[in-house]
């Protein structure tokens, strides 16, 4: 694949906290619209991975790009790239003293200076597609956990982000739940988001992924389509950990 | 009482005195306490370490101190200003020490992913302060905040020692001419239990009013 044409990119990435080398030489390039699912165990880094493509956490070594431009270092012109990648955490991480409306709309309107009437609109497009319209004038708190992931995903699209990163987005739920958040996940690939998710719903990887990564002790250990990964996995680390999944 | 409603012209007019002094001072004592908190987690360095020596230094010395120093050795390094509204800067920038401990207690009620949220969203430093940090941080801290304005009513004395004529130095005005020192203190108390229950109910209205539901 050519990194060009790439929608993110990383080269050589390395990071430590502390003495701990927790990426190590990390190399991954999305295309534009692929949906890229990341699995491994517990500490392997999938999360930092993850945070390091918006530079939640800064890196050690080596380079990230999206759509083609350099992950800037600090200030207005990181702010302005974290604006264009989309993040939704295992936790929500909804604003607590907003409504869901505003929490949708808050980004737009301070960030990208969008009027608060096209933003309101917008917002409540987006509430009803991820089927919580009728909930918009009520505080994060009101909602069950579902609710608030797919209102955390609307308060991320609403940025009309060019790459969406997803952490876990249905491990903090009741198991009621993972499905309403799964499938608008699944919408949202199947309309041509480019999106990097580390979760270990099987189902969804195999419904919306294009492809599967392994990581394990801060290294890409194995990638392939989602089922020669899951049915043929290659590695004995990859066979290990998901015999200890599925085990589950 | 009596004594006091004998006199109501001159302590009607010193209360009112008190309360200006107060609302004045308190809520300059509020802004400049936000501010300092702000700086307080700011990530600038040099931010942190002045608003840090701020709060340091208005907590350990006392307020007739500084009252003492601002009214009579200010005029002495040639800076001279009315009395009053001396005494409302020293009540204020006193206070606000106390207003920023507050605040940064409430700051630290904000969830850490909420401010993870607010950078990936693109919010800038000073954005997720204001629109995230500030706002959630003052709604955990009314009744504190409360606390701090009550405790600013009865610092308003203190301005008697220096000169400004409010409500304790009227009624020990009054009680020079009427000797009638337990009515007359009685009274007075009454008058700064009475502002104190207000300040008090008014921060449970406002906490009902402003807090976030979990
Ligand atoms: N802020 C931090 N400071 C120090 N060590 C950290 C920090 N964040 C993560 N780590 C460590 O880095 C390693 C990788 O963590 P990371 O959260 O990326 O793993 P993960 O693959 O997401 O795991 P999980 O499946 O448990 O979420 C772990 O050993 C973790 O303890
Ligand atoms: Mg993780």
């Amino acid at each position: 694949m050519n990194s060009v044409n790439a929608m993110v990119s990383l080269a050589g990435v390395n990071k430590h906290f502390g003495d701990l080398h927790v990426l190590k030489d990390v190399s991954l390039t999305v295309a534009p619209q692929e949906v890229v699912v990341i699995v491994g165990p517990s500490g392997s880094g999938k999360s930092t991975l993850c945070r390091t493509i918006n530079r939640l956490e800064p890196i050690d070594s080596g380079d990230i790009s999206i759509d083609g431009e350099a992950l800037p270092v600090e200030g207005a012109a990181l702010a302005r790239h974290r604006a264009d990648v989309g993040m939704v955490f295992q936790s929500f991480n909804l604003f607590a003293h907003k409504t869901i409306l505003e929490n949708v709309t808050l980004a737009p309107r301070k960030v990208r200076g969008v009027s608060r009437k096209d933003a309101e609109a917008e917002a409540m497009v987006l509430l009803e597609r991820v089927g919580i319209g009728e909930k918009a004038r009520q505080f994060p708190a009101e909602l069950s956990g579902g609710q608030q992931q797919r209102a955390a995903i609307a308060r991320a699209l609403a940025m009309k982000p060019k790459v969406m990163l997803f952490d876990e987005p249905t491990s903090a739920l009741d198991p009621e739940m993972v499905s309403e958040v799964l499938d608008v996940m699944v919408s949202l690939a199947a309309e041509g988001m480019t999106m990097i998710v580390v979760t270990h719903e099987m189902g969804f990887a195999r419904r919306a992924a294009d492809r599967v990564i392994f990581m394990d002790h801060g290294q890409i250990v194995e990638e392939n389509t989602p089922s020669a990964f899951f049915d043929a996995p290659q590695s004995e680390r990859a066979r290990s950990f998901l015999s200890s999944v599925l085990d589950h | 009482m009596n004594v006091l409603i004998d006199h109501l012209g001159d302590v009607l007019g010193a209360l009112g005195t008190t309360l200006v002094m107060f609302l004045i001072a308190g809520v300059g004592s509020i802004v400049i306490g936000v501010l300092v908190t702000v700086a307080r987690v700011s990530p600038i360095p040099l931010l942190r370490w002045v608003a840090f020596a701020y709060v340091q230094f208005f907590i350990n010395v006392p307020l007739l101190a500084l009252l003492v120093l601002a009214v009579f050795a200010l005029p002495d390094a040639g800076i001279i200003a009315p009395l009053e509204p001396t005494a409302i800067v020293v009540l204020a920038v006193y206070e606000a020490a106390y207003v920023a401990e507050a605040v940064r207690s409430g700051v630290n009620t904000v969830a850490v992913g909420q401010l993870e949220a607010a950078r990936a969203l693109g919010f800038n430093q000073l954005q997720s302060l204001r629109l995230i940090v500030v706002p959630q941080a003052l709604r955990a801290v009314v009744q504190p905040i409360g606390n701090v304005m009550i405790a600013l009513v009865m610092n308003t004395a203190l301005a008697a020692a220096v000169g400004v004529v409010e409500l304790t130095s009227e009624v020990n005005k009054v009680n020079l001419i009427e000797a009638q020192p337990i009515a007359i203190f009685a009274g007075a108390g009454v008058i700064y239990m009475a502002i104190a229950l207000v300040i008090g109910l008014a921060a449970g209205w406002v906490e009902r009013r402003v807090a976030i539901v979990r």
